[in-house]
């Protein structure tokens, strides 16, 4: 029962303290004491947590003690509680690198409260268990992060919120239409009640309707191929604190609730959808990596380049083998940290040289060398290159898409490899290595509060990329988790639920004379349960 | 009745649209709002209306009559309107502020985030809007491109 | 142009419309009504009166600002729930206490408390809109 408590933390935690931190409006230090004791808190609850999950596999909880599926359920599978535990590092990190970026005015703005209120948008959407709470989630997470988004008030910020707020705007409402669909169909939405029940209806129209509004919608979210503009229009004009939180975990919420529908409720058959989630990730990963070949300004490419990522991250759910799960799991948690790292840098790049624009900057190399170092373990490891994470990653994914023979998808992920290098290379050749533009008028310093979370995050990557074995041990469960639905139903309903309903998944495969553990146990079930349908 | 209702989603649903197509932002978010009142709707509608009588407990009784109303669209449907007007309220505080700082409305004039690092504009910006005039020897051979590229944008329009 | 008649008239209808609100809150103990829809009351007194008497006064009125009414509203919410976590195990399950007064019985649950926290962000969120547009407006 404690153990189950554990749900409640992460979310609970930002809560309180963006609603404390509200109470002190005026009171700018207790806000900032506030704030800071939550970032600590919450990153020990989100531990807490994935310690509890690796114990336990997979938890849940029903709030407010009604029965399952008409309360409230929180479930955390292995990936939600690792994308918790990240949150909280990167809350954590991101909340030292504000202690010199957040300015006074943003303070006063209510920088607390909504950066908090934001991070529990984000633990919430990941934890949920229910598919109408993972839209009030989304709008929670909305609602605070074009707060954060616009709160110098400048005209870019204007301008950019404008964009990400329709567009986000537009996609939550197409969720919201799938989800009513969804509901006239079933008559609940609670996801481990829907992955009971979807399995033994047939899908109509309505059903693919709403599946299809899914996708759109989270697609939107994620920065999935033809609906990513809003991205690359607005992320390089917020403050860098609040660019490098949206960079790390926003669009990932998007692409984690791509995973959960499409693992849980539509279970991927038939060769169009395969085709359609290939052609998209494929497609992603090309234009986000052509995309950021022109731009100038350090975090428009790197905008562009969480694009170019998310369609590795999507090649899981289009090879959908359990090594491609894991693969993605994998890739989310690497992406997540490197991300929010180089976003942080793009701020220090900016202390030091005086400006965002690779044009008018330079030079850095010899006078910031540790600066140089720093943004090398990152921007390699996006690029994926051995022994940082990003190579692990890379591998991982890469090997899946060629154990199922996506022979295309596997090519085109190692040339957008080639060109993230290429990109990550103009960064530095611009900023690092060409003598300044300008002769700087005096020596600039970037701030130990800067220099403190970068170091952080890159010694994570460095971590997960020299002892890969036990994060990649861990992925393989979350994967595990990913294509076995009924170990998600278990907690939640029970394991008699769990096995009907596994059963009733199988159902299929026993008509199409697939044995049930060749298909979960290697990864080269997929040519066989092509060849059999 | 069932017609009515087809009826009414559709027509907020289409209009919204409509509006959602408008350069003019403020008619996008108007757009949006419907768009939000359609969804609602819809999530009404889903929720099969068949009773009149609400969900509450009556007085003395231990549950809920058998021919009440389902609250769970009702619950569904508050909880989308609610974060509805909180984001409509917001959108249209972020207009004013839009309105004031950008002096425009149109969709095609608000480009300030755009130019940040454009390649098609001098590293200072664009000249027009005030930005500082470059020296710098890339910037000239990108200005030509820069006015062509907005006189295109232009023309499209 | 400031009515003398709006403004004078508003002023009881201020009155009138807090107190129907906090009516309504009270009443979504067991009838239809509660936070939610008496916090939209509440904050529409507020704002008619910073539409009649200007928004300086409407915030005079309400004494602190309109984000610090909203975060007492949310500790308010999230606190009644941990009763919940204590006694049985179950975050927002509510507790109820039942008080003998002699005259009447009183029975008050935990569900009380998280609706003044809604009735409380939901003046909060509104006003803090609602009197930034009315400033922009004027200003």
């Amino acid at each position: 029962m404690a153990d189950q408590l554990d749900l409640l933390w992460p979310v609970l935690i930002p809560v309180m303290t963006a609603a404390l931190a509200a109470c002190f409006w005026y009171n700018i230090r207790a806000q900032r004491i506030i704030s800071f004791i939550g970032l600590v808190l919450l990153f020990a609850a989100s531990v807490k947590l994935t310690m509890t999950v690796v114990e336990h596999g997979v938890i849940a909880k029903q709030f407010g003690g009604w029965a399952p599926p008409f309360g409230i359920s929180f479930v955390a599978d292995p990936l939600a509680a690792a994308l918790v535990a990240i949150t909280g590092l990167l809350a954590l990190t991101v909340g030292i690198f504000g202690f010199y970026d957040v300015r006074a005015r943003h303070e006063r703005a209510g920088f607390y409260p909504l950066f908090h209120g934001m991070i529990t948008g984000v633990n919430g959407a990941f934890l949920t268990g229910d598919a109408f709470n993972l839209y009030v989630w989304f709008e929670v997470m909305l609602v605070t992060s074009l707060g954060l988004l616009v709160i110098s008030r400048s005209r870019e910020q204007l301008d950019g919120t404008i964009k990400y707020g329709v567009l986000n705007l537009f996609g939550t409402i197409l969720f919201l239409i799938g989800l009513a669909l969804l509901y006239g169909a079933t008559g609940t939405l609670n996801m481990a009640d829907l992955a009971r029940v979807l399995p033994g209806m047939t899908m109509t129209p309505g059903l693919m309707t709403a599946a299809m509004l899914f996708l759109a919608a989270f697609a939107i979210k994620a920065g999935l191929f033809p609906l990513f503009f809003w991205l690359p229009a607005s992320y390089h004009t917020a403050t860098f604190a609040v660019g490098a939180i949206f960079a790390g975990l926003l669009t990932k919420v998007g692409v984690y609730a791509t995973f959960r529908p499409f693992t849980l409720l539509f279970l991927i058959e038939g060769e169009t959808l395969r085709y359609v989630f290939t052609f998209i990730a494929a497609m992603t990963m090309i234009t986000g990596v052509f995309g950021a070949a022109v731009q100038w300004n350090i975090r428009r490419i790197l905008s562009f380049h969480i694009i170019s990522q998310i369609g590795y991250m999507l090649m899981g759910l289009a090879i959908a083998t359990p090594i491609a799960w894991a693969g993605a799991s994998f890739y989310i948690i690497h992406h997540i940290i490197v991300k929010a790292n180089l976003f942080l840098l793009a701020g220090a790049i900016r202390a030091a040289g005086g400006s965002d624009d690779l044009r008018r900057t330079g030079g850095l190399l010899k006078s910031h060398p540790w600066l140089a170092v720093l943004f090398l373990i990152p921007a390699l490891s996006l690029a994926g290159l051995p022994p940082l994470s990003g190579f692990w990653a890379k591998f991982l994914v890469i090997d899946a898409s060629l154990r199922a023979e996506y022979y295309g998808l596997a090519a085109v992920a190692l040339i957008v490899g080639v060109l993230t290098l290429f990109s990550m290379m103009k960064i530095w050749m611009e900023a690092f290595w060409k003598a300044s533009p300008v002769t700087p008028s005096r020596r600039r310093y970037v701030p130990v509060a800067f220099i403190i979370p970068i170091v952080m995050l890159g010694a994570v990557t460095m971590t997960i990329g020299l002892f890969a074995e036990p994060f990649v041990t861990y992925a393989r469960d979350a994967g595990d988790v990913l294509v076995d639905p009924p170990l998600y139903i278990a907690p939640v309903f029970g394991a008699e639920a769990a096995a009907e309903a596994g059963a009733l998944i199988a159902g299929d495969a026993v008509e199409a004379e697939v044995i049930e553990t060749d298909l979960i146990e290697n990864g080269a079930d997929d040519g066989v349960e092509e060849e059999v349908r | 009745m069932t017609f009515l209702y087809a009826a009414a989603i559709a027509a907020y649903t289409g209009c919204g649209l409509y509006l959602m197509l408008s350069r003019h932002v403020v008619r996008i978010i108007l757009g949006l709002a419907l768009l939000t009142n359609g969804a609602i709707f819809l999530i009404f509608f889903s929720g099969r209306i068949g009773s009149m009588v609400p969900a509450v407990i009556p007085l003395g009784d231990q549950q809920l009559a058998p021919d009440a109303a389902n609250s769970l669209p009702q619950a569904l449907a508050l909880t989308a309107i609610v974060i509805g007007f909180a984001l409509t309220a917001f959108a249209v505080a972020l207009l004013v502020a839009a309105y004031k700082r950008l002096d425009t409305l149109d969709a095609r004039e608000m480009t300030a985030a755009e130019d940040m690092g454009s390649p098609f504009l001098p590293p200072g910006g664009r000249p027009s809007t005030g930005g500082r005039p470059s020296n710098d020897g890339r910037s000239a051979e990108k200005t030509p491109e820069a006015e062509k590229k907005s006189d295109e944008v232009k023309t499209n329009g | 142009m400031r009515s003398i008649i709006l403004v004078a008239s508003t002023r009881i209808f201020f009155i009138a419309m807090v107190v129907v609100s906090l009516w309504i809150l009270l009443r979504g103990h067991n009838e239809p009504g509660g936070g939610f829809i008496g916090g939209l009351m509440g904050a529409a007194a507020f704002a008619t009166l910073a539409f009649a008497a200007g928004v300086d006064d409407a915030r005079k009125m309400l004494r602190i600002h309109p984000a610090v009414l909203m975060g007492v509203g949310l500790v308010l919410a999230a606190v009644s729930g941990l009763p919940g976590v204590v006694l049985n195990g179950s975050y927002l399950q509510h507790q109820w206490l039942e008080l003998d007064l002699g005259l009447f019985e009183l029975k008050l649950g935990t569900t009380l408390v998280f609706d003044i926290g809604v009735y409380f962000v939901v003046i909060g969120g509104v006003l803090s809109f609602m009197f930034r547009l009315y400033e922009e407006e004027q200003g």
